[in-house]
């Protein structure tokens, strides 16, 4: 017969087709109404922020891969996720020269100097975030829509609360509720439930992503059913602070639904790889960020705590993979005989 | 164990791969005739080869014993065709490298082996007579692993056997041979069954079969209606004919870390071995032949053929109708766990369960230059043996030898999910198999030295006395 050559390779001899480009498209598309959703809402300015984060972080995953001669993996969307997720985290009136900082120093700090994909310990969006956060303090506090004129949430108990704390994020508005002493203005009569609606379908007091609460738990349920991400982590943490809240006597669901929670515990903390790696892992991962998060919210200066809490976590991911391994094979039946 | 605990003491991991079973499934075994030279090597089992017993120019039956040893953990092969021993040297062997194997003409009469006689019927005869009468037909674990199944069959005293399972689970993608026995000759694996748990004096016989293959369960179920044999349906998915996750799946029993089915009281056997068994006792005919499933997008009619032993890979193949189109990669077995072949010169031998045939496209794919790791733990959720895969091939490509031994890397069953899931093509299991090996390696080395040690100890004791 005709000689041609075998491929000789070790055994599976077939593989699945999942790789990581179609995984990192699949969190994009999840993400994709609530980004344009919020761009309708906030308009021109958010989609600056948009650009420059996502352009920031591109950029300096490619001159980092440049200048360290290594192949360029623009293409494999991870870049381009860190910069949109960067920016769904930002205020969206944010100047564009931070939101680029931001994107820079995503990929450039947050990832490729630990070696890349897959090597990085904390989450490449969020070590942005945290040092345009700690470097431009005020931008960041102070950078959020003022312009009630939302049709959607557009409600007289809306109306109401606006007319109360213009310009402040409900969780701050409601950190002054609950714990007035260090507050230099408490609204009175304001109650976590008139900011159900708002923060589920149309909330203008948030980072771009944050501007509705059901797209994101969309684009989770998504993520979740085509097995893009498990369910344990943003369902421990969520549920920790939802029952610690409780505990405390405040509203569990303004607090889950309000700040940064849903898109941290969704998109943030599940990353593959600042996240353990076996299911009892993520299970206390889910347990420990949400009680950080409690902590921080309550008990510190912030009213958010979300970001530190994952990046806190993040640095615990390498000990939980350690020590918190999948039930052994085996191992019943070895006990049973006094093995 | 009750079923109540059966049912939630379950192996999660595996993966749902796509089964590409329907281009075989419908096909019935067809018997094909040998070609005019077959190539029988003498190592078809796990254990010590075997020594030839015939010669350049020896006259042979079909059954005639050509190769055999004293050794306990080995099992003699037999000639599939008569004719003349052209040659007694080494060839390509479908495990790898060159071995030894006698090379016969085949005169296309098939006269049997003169001395040949049914064996005395299995009813009657006591276990050890069984047992000697499996291991001279030759045979051998069928589902690939080729352990010869007389000393599978011999249970020591302190680990009496309960349950004998016959595993049709057939879970690799491609192949149907199993179940187009379990449909067409069902009978003979239910004796082949009863053979066996007589053999190991075990009550209990269980057939299981995948839960899709509802054809074969009805078939077995109605054949051993009244005999008290159990037929198990299992969920479809790979890798549920494993062995360790087949036990765990079917009777909810662990076996031990580094141990046997025969700790927790289990038999397995497969369904071509069970066949082949009392196939022997019925017709007294050696293991000299097999069904191998010849599939796989390259071949132009891909069949169930009952194929002697020792005809090659390239005259199967042409009785499917030869190749559609130049194949890309040639495997033996399952695309799963299956060996890739480096030429189809290389023979069908008792543990060839399949020859897969891929195309070109199917065949390439890009290994990556060094193992990148998304930390997805797609791996980890599918491991059945709930290990850290993608920690096992770091460590190994890192050469921390500790690090594998304290994630159970002997554990490791081989079967490739880990690196059929990865996102990053990460060449896990190939890893893997390079870490048991060097583990493996310097196991001997150390016990070597402590070994030689212990010897200069006894000298050294000699010199101070005198």
């Amino acid at each position: 017969m005709t000689e041609n050559k075998l491929v000789v390779s070790t055994s599976p001899h077939i593989r699945d087709t999942a790789n990581t480009r179609k995984i990192m498209l699949q969190v994009i598309i999840a993400l994709a109404p609530a980004t344009i959703y919020a761009l309708v809402i906030f308009g021109l300015p958010a989609f600056w922020v948009l650009l420059a984060s996502i352009s920031g972080a591109l950029l300096g995953e490619f001159a980092m891969q440049k200048g360290r001669r290594l192949p360029v993996t623009l293409s494999d969307g991870s870049a381009f996720l860190t910069g949109l997720l960067l920016a769904l985290t930002l205020p969206p009136e944010l100047p564009w020269w931070i939101a680029l900082v931001g994107g820079l120093t995503a990929t450039i700090l947050g990832k490729q100097i630990f070696g890349g994909l897959g090597h990085n310990i904390f989450n490449p969006a969020l070590v942005g975030r945290a040092v345009v956060f700690v470097s431009w303090a005020s931008y960041m506090t102070t950078s959020y829509f003022k312009s009630a004129a939302i049709g959607i949430a557009n409600t007289s108990a809306h109306q109401h609360i606006v007319d109360l704390v213009s310009g402040a994020t409900p969780l701050a508005a409601m950190k002054a509720v609950y714990d007035p002493a260090g507050a230099t203005f408490v609204p009175q009569g304001l109650n976590a439930s008139n900011y159900y609606k708002p923060l589920l379908l149309a909330n203008p007091w948030g980072c771009i992503g944050e501007v509705s609460a059901l797209l994101l738990i969309l684009g989770g349920l998504y993520l979740i059913a085509t097995r893009i991400i498990d369910w344990r982590i943003p369902l421990t943490y969520v549920g920790t602070v939802a029952v610690l809240t409780a505990f405390t006597g405040r509203d569990p669901l303004f607090y889950t639904l309000s700040g940064g929670l849903l898109i941290g515990a969704i998109y943030m903390a599940t990353d593959y790889t600042t996240s353990p790696l076996s299911s009892r892992g993520k299970v206390i991962f889910g347990l420990g960020l949400g009680l950080m998060t409690f902590l921080l919210r309550f008990w510190s200066n912030n009213p958010e705590g979300v970001m530190f809490s994952i990046l806190f976590m993040n640095g615990m991911v390498p000990l939980i993979d350690r020590y918190i391994l999948p039930r052994k094979y085996g191992k019943l039946r070895c006990a049973e005989e006094g093995g | 164990m009750s079923k109540t605990l059966r049912l939630f003491h379950r192996i999660r991991g595996g993966i749902y791969p796509p089964r590409n079973k329907h281009f075989t499934r419908e096909r019935p075994i067809l018997k094909i005739e040998a070609p005019e030279r077959v190539v029988i090597p003498l190592q078809q089992h796990i254990g010590t080869p075997c020594k030839p017993r015939v010669k350049k120019g020896d006259e042979v039956g079909v059954g005639t014993l050509i190769g055999d040893a004293e050794a306990y953990v080995s099992s003699p092969v037999h000639s599939s065709v008569s004719g003349k021993v052209a040659q007694v040297a080494p060839q390509p062997h479908p495990l790898g490298g060159d071995k030894l194997a006698v090379i016969i003409e085949n005169d296309g009469l098939y006269t049997p082996d003169p001395s040949l006689r049914a064996p005395y019927p299995w009813r009657e005869m006591p276990p050890e007579e069984i047992r000697k009468a499996v291991r001279s037909a030759g045979i051998v674990g069928m589902g690939g692993a080729t352990f010869p199944t007389h000393v599978k069959l011999s249970p020591p005293s302190d680990s009496p056997i309960d349950t004998v399972i016959i595993n049709g689970s057939e879970c690799e993608p491609y192949l149907t041979s199993d179940f187009r026995l379990l449909v067409e000759e069902a009978d003979l694996v239910v004796e082949g069954l009863n053979i066996i748990m007589k053999a190991v004096g075990a009550g209990k016989g269980i057939v299981a079969i995948a839960d899709k293959k509802i054809e074969a369960i009805e078939n077995v179920e109605a054949t051993a209606r009244g005999t008290g044999i159990e037929v198990f349906p299992l969920k479809t998915r790979y890798p549920a004919g494993a062995e360790k996750v087949l036990i765990t799946n079917v009777l909810g029993r662990e076996v031990p870390s580094g141990g046997l089915p025969m700790n927790v009281g289990v038999v397995v056997n497969n369904v071509g071995t069970s066949h082949a068994m009392a196939h022997y006792f019925a017709a007294g005919l050696p293991l000299v032949e097999r069904v191998v499933t010849v599939n796989g997008s390259a071949v132009v009619n891909p069949s169930n053929l009952m194929i002697p032993l020792g005809t090659s890979f390239s005259a199967a193949v042409e009785a499917c109708g030869g190749f559609r189109e130049p194949p890309g990669k040639v495997i033996m077995g399952g695309p799963m766990m299956g060996l890739a072949q480096y030429t189809l010169d290389v023979p069908v031998i008792k543990g060839t369960s399949g020859i897969l045939a891929l195309s070109v496209e199917e065949a390439g794919y890009r290994i990556p230059t060094e193992p990148i790791c998304i930390r997805c733990g797609r791996c980890v959720d599918a491991c059945p043996m709930n290990l850290v895969p993608t920690y096992l091939a770091s460590y190994t490509h890192a050469g921390k030898w500790d690090e594998l031994r304290r994630f159970n890397i002997l554990d490791c069953i081989e079967c490739g999910c880990c690196t059929y899931v990865c996102p990053t093509k990460n060449p896990i299991v190939q890893l893997v198999k390079t870490g048991k090996a060097e583990l493996a390696r310097m196991k001997r080395r150390e016990d070597k030295r402590k070994e030689e040690l212990a010897a200069v100890d006894a000298e050294g004791g000699g010199d101070d006395g005198e």
